[in-house]
């Protein structure tokens, strides 16, 4: 006979966390793209904290779009890292869970305060 | 007739067990159940191996070669041959019974778990369902719709190795067939069923099921499919 079936995870919450995880994507391709773009630009001829700081410093749209990035990885990473915490370690998807919490509250507090260290 | 005889390592024993090595005479347009067959037959009658209509029709006969799950009646030895050399081993992802012999329960039963079975309400006093071929949904459904349960796609999934239930690219598969069939009256509860991180959700689209479909189904596309089915209905609180 069937063993007893497992909790699969709610369906709601798992479609949810999928298309977040594709919307967060698609803005990282975009956010990647540009810093990757900004940094090829700013290194030429060389680079030092003093000149990264003075194209930072005071620049609201440095500040607003690496806040943006930043959302858009504490979106993105605790999802895959759920997932990586499943499939790799083993762990119950409840755990997971909170590792993904942890890893969301983290990478938002240090991404905030990286570009608030920047910026301001 | 080639010169060199072939050396045949095949898996013996259960979950635990060992290779025994076994010569076998190659053959012009042999193929690994031709191989199987002959050292059940005149070296090892001990071998215990599943085939059935060995023409490439009934998927009884997959296993892993060289480390790829194949259909051995449709998998010539030159084909895959290192060497001189073949490893044949039971499908992966499944519980040995004996030597190259697996329990497909499990198989099946996540099959059923996906509601993989048609739901239909109309009776013989109904019109027929009209139904045109070339609609963008029975496409679809046309595209899956010849898997024979091989196992094939479920032996090579990476995702059914590390999450144990998962319920695998033949399954949701077979879900996607009949999420594309207009008459099929399961959907919202198929749909709940699928859904989830043991259903269409866990898929990495790493694309072995797809690659090694003997059928050349591709299951990553029926589960992408599930994926957009599952998110819209989400959004609209259907799928609850």
């Amino acid at each position: 006979m069937d063993t007893p079936v497992p909790d699969t995870g709610n369906p709601v919450t798992q479609a949810k966390l999928w298309y977040w995880q594709r919307i967060s994507a698609m803005l990282l391709a975009l956010c990647v793209t540009a810093h990757l773009a900004g940094m090829i630009y700013a290194v030429r001829g060389g680079l030092t904290a003093a000149e990264i700081l003075g194209r930072t410093r005071g620049s609201i749209t440095f500040g607003i779009f690496y806040a943006v990035f930043v959302l858009a990885c504490t979106v993105h990473v605790p999802i895959g890292l759920a997932r990586i915490c499943e499939e790799w370690l083993g762990l119950s998807s409840g755990k997971a869970a909170w590792v993904a919490r942890l890893a969301a509250l983290l990478i938002l507090a240090m991404g905030l305060r990286a570009v608030y260290g920047v910026v301001a | 007739m080639s010169g060199q005889a072939l050396q045949v390592k095949v898996w013996r024993g259960k979950q635990t067990g060992a290779y025994t090595l076994y010569e076998v005479p190659r053959q012009e347009s042999q193929t690994v159940l031709d191989v199987v067959t002959y050292i059940q037959r005149h070296l090892d009658p001990s071998l215990s191996y599943r085939y059935a209509c060995r023409v490439g029709m009934c998927g009884s006969c997959a296993m892993t070669v060289n480390g790829v799950a194949r259909w051995t009646c449709r998998t010539h030895v030159a084909k895959v041959v290192q060497g001189n050399g073949l490893e044949i081993a039971p499908l992966a992802n499944l519980p040995v019974i004996k030597d190259l012999a697996t329990d497909m329960r499990e198989f099946f039963d996540k099959w059923a778990r996906a509601k993989g079975q048609f739901a239909g309400t109309a009776t013989r006093h109904d019109e027929f369902a009209q139904v045109p071929p070339a609609s963008r949904e029975r496409a679809a459904a046309n595209a899956g719709i010849e898997c024979i349960g091989c196992g094939v796609c479920y032996a090579s999934c990476d995702v059914v190795a590390w999450r144990p239930n998962f319920l695998g690219p033949a399954a949701l598969n077979r879900a996607w067939t009949l999420a594309n069939d207009v008459r099929d009256q399961a959907q919202r509860e198929r749909l709940k069923a699928v859904a989830g991180d043991a259903g269409c959700h866990a898929c990495h689209t790493q694309g072995s099921c797809s690659e090694r479909c003997p059928k050349q189904i591709e299951p990553t596309a029926g589960i992408a499919g599930l994926k957009r089915l599952a998110a819209r209905a989400a959004v609209r609180g259907q799928l609850d």
